[in-house]
Order: structure tokens, then C-alpha cells, then sequence
């Protein structure tokens, strides 16, 4: 693995997103890194699917730069390094598993035997030739990571990809991340439950399209002197003045 | 475009399209019991049969294409993997084309089951090829495919888009030259006919039926049929849009 760009994988300048006329995000910045997992954490609706589109490239955005791997997000050249799960998982139900995944294969290019790599990393191999149809919510969430996994992309966005999801295989696919984080990859995952936050490297809060924190779950922790993700937030913004919004 | 995933596209339909029976027998067999019903309504008027039957072998592909396309593509949209799709290496033209080509093989079959049908046991008269009555079919299934995608666009749900079939097909429909021949129209809806698509379709295969060559008229059709096929698909194009609001 090369690690010469461990830094600044993603670059976001500025970043303004109005959706259906509402100002979703407001001039954010970000800066996220290879080799880390990066929560991105915050109440539903406060942008953090709006943001992932950003970063991936297929969200029209209004104002602001987002650099992925040194080019504009959802660049044809860096497409195939970025992998991305879509919050509802976007897989084909009438086809089977292992069908999904050789042909999400085929459109990215990657080698064959990807399909059984990504099917054990997220531990579907027995159900490789299910119809998605017949699988459960959780199931398909994974089918939908595993496509993103195919090709083993340098950038991982993961919107919400552990919802729904027994413990124990909530911690395994933590593990997941943090193995291809170490192999290089920079990992975002979103999710709308403070207690992921702790198995994050990094944390990002988020309400209302700002970002409140930016910083290791302990540094947030002893920050705030709370003792747990929850407590830090509800003080954090406790403590902000009321966001200014105009009457409209 | 890659000629690879092109091909990944249209097995991949493929291979949903042979998981969903229904709708195989709504392609394949319903286009067969409508020409059956039809020669037996005119059982003893074999001229009529004759007349009308080519025009419904232009129909078919072209109805049944517009329809499964508009409601699959509409899928892929809303079911989030055309997001996907466009987030990876994949062109717009590779999932057009991947579209055209599966339903443009389907299209295939469903002619040649119908023709046979109407040719070899009902006994409508074509003079024309086999061949030649394959192509304009495929033709025809093509342009069906290119406005299905298109109209797909406009779209929320599949209610919707099955709504498109009467506003945008049933007009064509009726002024294709089936119920009156075209120049016995009113001047106005002469022009509008001479406008749009399927009229071309149907007097291409009005052509294939009546006369045995290749005709320069028959040139004609398929060129315009084909040039609004390529229109609707590049319009299809400009609405699949790698960034959404
Ligand atoms: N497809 C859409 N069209 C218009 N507005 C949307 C759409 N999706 C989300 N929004 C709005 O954008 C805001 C942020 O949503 P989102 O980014 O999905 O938040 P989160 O992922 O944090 O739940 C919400 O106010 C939501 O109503
Ligand atoms: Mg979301």
C-alpha cells in the first residue's frame, strides 16, 4: 500500500447544498484523512446523507469545492477508487447475491475473485446465492456494502451502513472498517446512533448542517468532561447561541 | 463507452427479466393471444385480417418495449442503483445501450413468435422477407425502448409512468393509418400524424407485408424511425444525471 496521501484525501471547501429551496449545508469545511475511520454523527434529517452525496459526486451542490483524491468529487477518474453505500441499500432484488456482486464487478472492473472476497468480509458466503428479495433488511444492507468493497476502493463512503443490525455483527463490520482503514483506505461511516461513536478514530458531529465537533471521541469526552457521545453533544449545543436564521 | 460493461447492463436485465415471469408472459404471450383474437374476429373477412395484421406486428414490440422500459428504468432510478451505477466507471451510454440491446433482443424473439404465429398458422399474408419483417420490428422495439427510458424521467412512480402510455402512445395509435389510412385524415391531423414516429413504423411494415423487395420507401421509414430513436435516446441521456438535487 502506498501511503504517501495519507492526508487531505478529501478536501471540502465551502461546501453550500440547498435541497427542494431549503439550505441544507452552509459553507462547510472538511478535511478527512486515509488510514482512519471518520464517524460522522448526527439526528436524522441534519444533512449527513446530503454531505456523503457530496463527497461522492452526485449531489448538485450550489456553492464550495470537494476534492477527492485531488480531483472534483465524482470525477470518471478517480470513480472507480471511491465506494460508495447509498443509505436505502441500492442492490437489484429479482437477481441473486453473488449476481448483484458480478455485475457491480464487471461495471467497476475488478477482478473475479472480489466477489468471494467481499461476500466473507461481510459474511454473506452462505447466502451467495439468495435472491435479495428473500433477505432481511440487515442482509441487504450488507449485500450493499459488499458492492462497494468490490475493487477495494482508496475511499469509503458509508452512509448508515450498520442500522438495524445485531450487535455482534455491528462490532464485526466496526473491525471491517478498521482493517481497511489500516490497509489505507479512508473511511467515513455516517450513523444516527451517538453510541457508534466510540469506535470511531475520529468524530464528526453534526446538527442543522454545521459540524460541532471535530475530534477523537476522547478528546471530545474530556473536552466536554461528559462520559459518554450523547451527554457531549446536548452540552455542545447547550452551550452555542442559537443559530441565526433568517424569517423565511 | 466500454463495450464490456455495456454488455454487464443488458445480461444483467436479462437475467431479471428471465426471474420475472409475469412479465416475460406479457411480452411473449399476450402480443400472441391479441393476433389470435384478432384473426378470429375476422375469420371470415380474410382481407381485414391481412390489412391490419402488419400494423399490429409494428405495435407490439413498440408498445410492450415502451412499457417494461419506462417502469424498469423508473426502478432504477428510484431504487437508488442508477445513483450507484453513475457513481462507478459506468457512461450513460453503456446503460442506454445496455437497455437497447437486451430489450432489442427480446424484441426479437417476441416478433418472430408473433409473425410465425400470425404467418405460419393463421395465415396472414406478408410478402415480404423474414428477415426484413425481423428488422423493422427490432427497429420499431428500439424506438419504443428510447422514448420508454426518456419518459422515465418524468416519472415519480410507476402509476405515473404507466400513465404515459395513453397520453403519449394511444394518440400515435390512432393516427398510425390502422383505423383510416393517413391521407384520409383531416389536413391537421394528417400533418400530426406525418410527425410523429409510429406512423413511420406501421407504413414500414405495411411495405414488408405488401410488397416482396426492399423498397426506397422502405429505406425511408426505418431512417426516420431510427433518427427519432436516436432523438429520444439522447434526450434519455441528458436525464440521466450523475448529479441529483
Ligand atoms: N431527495 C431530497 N429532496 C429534497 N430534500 C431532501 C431530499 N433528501 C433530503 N432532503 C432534505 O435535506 C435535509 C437533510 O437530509 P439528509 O442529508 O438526508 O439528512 P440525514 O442523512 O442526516 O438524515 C433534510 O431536511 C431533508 O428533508
Ligand atoms: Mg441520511
Amino acid at each position: 500500500m502506498m501511503k504517501k496521501d495519507v492526508g487531505g484525501v478529501i478536501r471540502v471547501t465551502g461546501l453550500r447544498v440547498a435541497r427542494s429551496g431549503r439550505t441544507v449545508l452552509d459553507g462547510l469545511d472538511l478535511v478527512l484523512n486515509a488510514v482512519e475511520v471518520t464517524g460522522l454523527l448526527g439526528p436524522s434529517g441534519c444533512g449527513k446523507s446530503t454531505l456523503l452525496r457530496s463527497l461522492v459526486g452526485v449531489q448538485q451542490v450550489q456553492a464550495g469545492q470537494v476534492q477527492v483524491l485531488g480531483e472534483p468529487a465524482g470525477s470518471a477518474s478517480t470513480r472507480a477508487q471511491v465506494g460508495y453505500v447509498t443509505q436505502t441499500p441500492s442492490v437489484y432484488d429479482n437477481l441473486t447475491v453473488a449476481e448483484n456482486l458480478r455485475f457491480f464487478a464487471a461495471v467497476l472492473g475488478a477482478p473475479h475473485g472480489d466477489v468471494d472476497r467481499v461476500l466473507s468480509q461481510v459474511d454473506l458466503g452462505n447466502e451467495a446465492t439468495h435472491l435479495v428479495s428473500a433477505l432481511s433488511g440487515g442482509q441487504r444492507n450488507r449485500v450493499s456494502l459488499a458492492v462497494a468493497l468490490l475493487g477495494q476502493p482508496t475511499v469509503l463512503v458509508l452512509d448508515e451502513p450498520t442500522v438495524g443490525l445485531d450487535p455482534v455483527l455491528r462490532r464485526d463490520l466496526w473491525g471491517l472498517f478498521h482493517c481497511l482503514a489500516a490497509d489505507g483506505a479512508a473511511v467515513v461511516v455516517s450513523s444516527h446512533v451517538m453510541d457508534e461513536a466510540e469506535r470511531c478514530d475520529r468524530l464528526l458531529l453534526m446538527r442543522e448542517g454545521q459540524l460541532i465537533a471535530d475530534e477523537t471521541p476522547a478528546g471530545l469526552l474530556a473536552r466536554t468532561g461528559t462520559a459518554d457521545v450523547e451527554d457531549a453533544f446536548l452540552q455542545l449545543v447547550e452551550q452555542r447561541t442559537p443559530l441565526t436564521r433568517s424569517q423565511s | 463507452m466500454n463495450p464490456k460493461i455495456t454488455v454487464a447492463v443488458a445480461s444483467r436485465i436479462l437475467r431479471q427479466l428471465k426471474r420475472d415471469h409475469r412479465t416475460v408472459a406479457l411480452m411473449l404471450v399476450v402480443p400472441c393471444v391479441l393476433i389470435t383474437l384478432l384473426w378470429w374476429m375476422y375469420v371470415d373477412r380474410e382481407a381485414v385480417f391481412d390489412r391490419v395484421g402488419g400494423p399490429l406486428l409494428a405495435l407490439f414490440p413498440f408498445i410492450v418495449m415502451f412499457l417494461v422500459t419506462s417502469v424498469t428504468t423508473l426502478s432504477e432510478r428510484t431504487s437508488g442503483t442508477l445513483e450507484r451505477l453513475l457513481a462507478m466507471p459506468m457512461g450513460r451510454l453503456d446503460f442506454l445501450c445496455g437497455y437497447a440491446i437486451a430489450f432489442g433482443l427480446v424484441a426479437v424473439v417476441q416478433s418472430m413468435l408473433v409473425a410465425g404465429l400470425a404467418v405460419g398458422v393463421l395465415g396472414l399474408d406478408v410478402r415480404g422477407s423474414v428477415i426484413t419483417l425481423g428488422l423493422v420490428a427490432i427497429v420499431d422495439a428500439l424506438l419504443g425502448t428510447a422514448l420508454g427510458l426518456f419518459v422515465s424521467a418524468f416519472a415519480r412512480t410507476e402509476f405515473q409512468a404507466v400513465q404515459f402510455m395513453p397520453a403519449l402512445v394511444i394518440p400515435q395509435l390512432l393516427l398510425c393509418g390502422l383505423f383510416i389510412p393517413r391521407d384520409g385524415l383531416p389536413q391537421v391531423l394528417e400533418w400530426v400524424s406525418d410527425a410523429l414516429p409510429m406512423s413511420y413504423a406501421v407504413d414500414a411494415m405495411n411495405i414488408v407485408t405488401r410488397s416482396t423487395d426492399w423498397t426506397g420507401n422502405l429505406t425511408k421509414d426505418l431512417a426516420i424511425v431510427a433518427a427519432w430513436t436516436f432523438g429520444a435516446l439522447a434526450l434519455g441521456a441528458v436525464t440521466l444525471r450523475r448529479r441529483t438535487a
